[in-house]
C-alpha cells in the first residue's frame, strides 16, 4: 500500500507549478475508456465551476478524486449521470461520452443512463421504506424481475454484494432507517447495484461514517472493482490511496493531476498537488 | 379620572419610571467603571422599574372598576327608606334605573318619590367619591411602585432575573386568555344544550330524520310541535363537504405536486399566490358565485340530460366549496412536499426513477402525514362552512342522498335559528346551541382522528 507522503527528498520539487487551464499533467488518457469526458465545462450561472476538463475513465478501475472543498470534484462526478439536470441554473458544455454515446445527447433517455451510472450519496439516504422494499426499488421500477421469486434473488444477491445479507436477512421487512448510519450506507450501495449498473459513483460515501464502518465501505468498494467501474470523490487521502488504481487531482476547477494512485502519492508531478497531499492546504 | 383617561397616565409614569431608573442606573456604573460591573444591564434596571410602577397599579386600577358599580349599587339601595325597598329583582332593577336616570338628568326630580331622588344624589356624590379615590390610589401606587424599584437599582441587585420572570408570567397570561376563552364559549354552548335537552329529548335530537324546527307561541296553535332530528342536517353537511373535499383534495394535490416538482421557478412565484388568493375571496362572493352562476348551470345541464333538479342544489354548493378550499390542501401539501429531504429525491432519480416515480414512490410517503393535515384543516372549513350554502344550497331539510336536491347543513340552520329577534328560552333557540355542540363534538373527534393518523406514519417515516 503507497504512503500518503512524498518519497522524494525535499530538494527534489515536483516540475510543474503553474496551472494552465485545459492541461492536466500525468496520465488522463486510456486506450479503453468507459468515460471519455473532453473540453468539459460546468457553470452555475455565472459562476463557472468547472474549467475546461479532459480525462478518461478506463473499464472496470477504482478513480478516485481528491482535492480541497469547492473545487469541483463533486460538481463534475454529478454530470456523469446527469445529476445536475435537476439544478435549474446549472449549464454543462463540452463532449462527454459513455461508450462512445453522448451523455447529454437531448434525445438521451436519462433513466436508462442512471441505470447504468448508479450513485451513491454522501448522506446514507435509505427511502423511509423496508430494506427489502429499498434494494427491490430500483429493479421494480425497470422491471427487472418477472416474479417475486426473482426479486427476492436480486435483493439477497445485492444485499450479499453489499456484505449486509448476514445482519439483514431476518429483518428484510424492518424499515431501513433503523439501522446503524454504516449499514445504510451499505443499503444505498446494495440499491445502487441492484440494478446491475456498469459504473457506480461514490460522493464521499465515508464522510458521515465512523471508522470501522468505513473499513467495510472500503473492502465492499475493492470486492466490487472487480465487476464495476468506480468513481470515487473523497476527503480522505488515505482512503484514495487504499481503494484506488488512479487519482485525479482537482483544484479550483481545474483538474491538475491524474495518475496511477501510487505515482501520484509519491511523485505527483505537480507542486499543488504534492502541497495537497503533504498537508500544506486542504 | 376615567379609568380610560387613568390607564394612558399610568403608562405615562411607568415611562417615566423607566427613565429615571436608567438614568440612575448609569449613574451608580459611573464611579464604578462602566456598566460592565452592574449585575444587569441599565435596561433591566429600566424595564423592572417600568413594571413595579405600571403592574400594581394596573392590578388596582382593574379590581375597582370591575366593583365599583357593584359596591356603588347596592349602597345606594341601603340607603332607600324601608316603604321604597324592591320587593323583587325586576322591581329592583326598575328602582336602579330610576335612579339612575334621575341622576343623570333625563328623568325630572319632580316626578318620582322624595327617596328616589335622595338616592340619585347619593349615587352621584359615590361616583365622584370613588372616580377621586380611585385617581389618588393609582397614582400613589404607581409613584410608589416605581420609587420602590428605583431605590433598587444597585450593582448588586441582579434586575435580570425578576424582569425576565414578569415576562414569563406576562406570556403565560397571554396563552392562558385563549385557553381560558375556548372554556367558556365550551361552558357557555354545553349549558344551553342542556337546557335544550330538557325540552326535547336526546334521542329524538340524535335520531330524528325530520327537522322542522318551530315551537308553538299559544298552545292552541295548529303544527304546534316542531320536529327536531338532526339526521337531515348532518347527512346535508356530510355531502356537501364530501362533494368540496372530492374536488380540493385532488385538484389541490397534484397543484401541489405540479408547483413543487415541475414548475420552473418563475412560474411558481407566479402560480402560488395566484392559487393563494382563492382562499382569500370572501366567502359570500363564493356564495353569488354558486348561487348565480354554478347552481343554475348544473339545473339546466341536468334538465338537459333528462334529471330533475332543483334551482339549489347540495352539487353546486359543494363544487363552488371544493374551489374555496383548494388553496389549503395545495399550499399546505406545497410546503410539506417541499420540505422532504432532497437527498431522498436524488436518491430515488440516481436510481433511474422519472420524476413521477420519484414522487409516488418516495416522496408521497414522506410528506403524507403534512398532506394529511392539510386535508383535514380543509375539511373542518368545509364542515364549518356557512355562507356559500345558505346562498346555493337553500334551507330545506331534505333527507336525501341525490345532490341535485336542495339540503341544508347544521352551520346554516344555527343562523336561521338565531338570526332575528329571538326568545332565548324556546326550543327553537336553544336547538341552535345543540347544534353547536354536535358540531364542535363532530370536528373535535376529526382532528383526534387526525392526529392519531399523523403520529402513525410519521412513526413511519422517520
Amino acid at each position: 500500500m503507497p504512503e500518503a507522503t512524498p518519497t522524494k527528498a525535499p530538494n527534489e520539487r515536483p516540475a510543474e507549478t503553474v496551472i494552465e487551464e485545459g492541461k492536466t499533467v500525468g496520465a488522463p488518457f486510456s486506450s479503453d475508456p468507459k468515460f471519455k469526458l473532453r473540453d468539459v465545462e460546468v457553470f452555475y450561472g455565472d459562476t463557472r465551476a468547472i474549467r475546461n476538463i479532459s480525462l478518461d475513465i478506463t473499464r472496470n478501475e477504482v478513480i478516485a478524486f481528491i482535492g480541497p472543498s469547492g473545487c469541483g470534484k463533486s460538481t463534475f462526478l454529478r454530470c456523469l449521470n446527469r445529476m445536475n439536470d435537476s439544478i435549474d441554473i446549472c449549464r454543462i458544455k463540452g463532449s462527454l461520452q459513455l461508450d462512445g454515446e453522448d451523455i447529454y445527447d437531448p434525445k438521451r433517455d436519462v433513466v436508462e443512463l442512471r441505470a447504468r451510472v448508479g450513485m451513491v450519496f454522501q448522506k446514507p439516504n435509505p427511502f423511509p421504506k423496508s430494506i427489502y422494499d429499498n434494494v427491490a426499488y430500483g429493479p421494480r421500477i425497470h422491471g427487472l424481475a418477472n416474479r417475486k421469486s426473482e426479486l427476492d434473488d436480486i435483493v439477497e444477491n445485492s444485499l450479499r454484494k453489499a456484505g449486509l445479507w448476514d445482519e439483514a436477512k431476518d429483518r428484510l421487512d424492518a424499515m431501513a432507517t433503523s439501522m446503524s448510519g454504516g449499514q445504510q450506507q451499505r443499503l444505498c450501495i446494495a440499491r445502487a447495484i441492484a440494478v446491475s449498473p456498469e459504473v457506480v459513483l461514490m460522493d464521499e460515501p465515508c464522510s458521515a461514517l465512523d471508522p470501522i464502518a468505513t473499513a467495510r465501505i472500503e473492502e465492499l468498494i475493492a470486492e466490487l472493482s472487480e465487476s464495476y467501474t468506480i468513481v470515487i470523490v473523497t476527503h480522505s487521502m488515505q482512503q484514495a490511496a487504499r481503494v484506488s488504481n488512479r487519482t485525479a487531482y482537482f483544484h479550483l476547477g481545474h483538474l491538475v493531476e491524474v495518475n496511477d494512485t501510487s505515482k501520484v502519492f509519491t511523485m505527483p508531478e505537480h507542486q499543488l498537488t504534492e502541497s495537497y497531499i503533504t498537508g500544506r492546504f486542504g | 379620572m376615567q379609568t380610560t383617561d387613568l390607564l394612558p397616565l399610568v403608562l405615562v409614569l411607568a415611562a417615566v419610571a423607566y427613565g429615571f431608573a436608567y438614568m440612575r442606573s448609569r449613574a451608580v456604573a459611573g464611579p464604578l467603571g462602566g456598566i460592565r460591573n452592574l449585575k444587569a444591564l441599565p435596561v433591566y434596571y429600566a424595564a423592572r422599574a417600568a413594571l413595579w410602577c405600571a403592574i400594581p397599579a394596573l392590578i388596582i386600577l382593574g379590581v375597582w372598576a370591575a366593583f365599583e358599580g357593584k359596591v356603588i349599587q347596592d349602597m345606594v339601595m341601603a340607603s332607600l327608606p324601608a316603604e321604597l325597598a324592591p320587593q323583587s329583582e325586576g322591581h329592583a332593577s326598575l328602582t336602579l334605573s330610576q335612579i339612575s336616570n334621575v341622576a343623570a338628568g333625563k328623568l325630572d326630580s319632580a316626578r318620582v318619590p322624595d327617596g328616589i331622588t335622595g338616592a340619585a344624589t347619593l349615587l352621584q356624590e359615590l361616583r365622584e367619591k370613588s372616580s377621586q379615590f380611585k385617581t389618588l390610589l393609582v397614582i400613589l401606587i404607581a409613584v410608589l411602585g416605581g420609587a420602590f424599584a428605583w431605590t433598587r437599582v444597585a450593582p448588586h441587585i441582579n434586575a435580570r432575573k425578576s424582569v425576565e420572570r414578569t415576562l414569563q408570567r406576562v406570556f403565560f397570561l397571554c396563552a392562558a386568555v385563549a385557553i381560558l376563552t375556548t372554556i367558556g364559549i365550551v361552558f357557555s354552548v354545553i349549558f344551553e344544550t342542556f337546557r335544550f335537552f330538557g325540552k326535547v329529548p336526546i334521542s329524538e335530537f340524535l335520531f330524528g330524520t325530520s327537522w322542522s324546527p318551530q315551537t308553538a307561541l299559544r298552545a292552541d296553535q295548529v303544527g304546534s310541535d316542531g320536529a327536531f332530528g338532526v339526521i337531515p342536517l348532518f347527512t346535508g353537511t356530510l355531502m356537501i363537504s364530501a362533494i368540496a373535499l372530492s374536488i380540493a383534495v385532488p385538484v389541490g394535490l397534484l397543484s401541489a405536486v405540479y408547483l413543487s416538482e415541475y414548475a420552473s421557478r418563475p412560474v411558481r412565484a407566479v402560480v402560488k399566490p395566484l392559487l393563494e388568493m382563492l382562499a382569500g375571496v370572501p366567502t359570500v362572493v363564493y356564495g353569488f358565485f354558486a348561487a348565480l352562476t354554478v347552481a343554475p348551470f348544473i339545473r339546466d345541464l341536468a334538465v338537459a340530460i333528462g334529471l330533475e333538479a332543483s334551482s339549489q342544489s347540495a352539487l353546486a354548493a359543494g363544487l363552488v366549496m371544493g374551489i374555496m378550499i383548494i388553496p389549503f390542501v395545495s399550499s399546505l401539501s406545497d410546503d410539506v412536499i417541499n420540505a422532504v429531504p432532497r437527498t431522498l429525491r436524488d436518491g430515488s432519480l440516481a436510481m433511474g426513477a422519472t420524476q413521477s416515480e420519484t414522487m409516488k414512490n418516495v416522496i408521497f410517503p414522506a410528506a403524507l402525514p403534512g398532506i394529511m393535515g392539510g386535508i383535514l384543516l380543509a375539511a373542518s372549513r368545509a364542515i364549518g362552512e356557512t355562507m356559500i350554502v345558505v346562498m346555493a344550497a337553500g334551507l330545506a331539510a331534505n333527507l336525501t342522498a341525490n345532490p341535485l336536491d336542495s339540503v341544508t347543513t347544521v352551520t346554516v340552520q344555527i343562523v336561521t335559528l338565531l338570526t332575528g329577534d329571538q326568545e332565548f328560552d324556546s326550543a327553537k333557540t336553544l336547538a341552535a346551541f345543540a347544534l353547536g355542540m354536535m358540531l364542535f363534538i363532530v370536528t373535535l373527534l376529526l382532528n383526534v382522528i387526525a392526529l392519531k393518523v399523523v403520529r402513525k406514519y410519521r412513526e413511519q417515516y422517520d
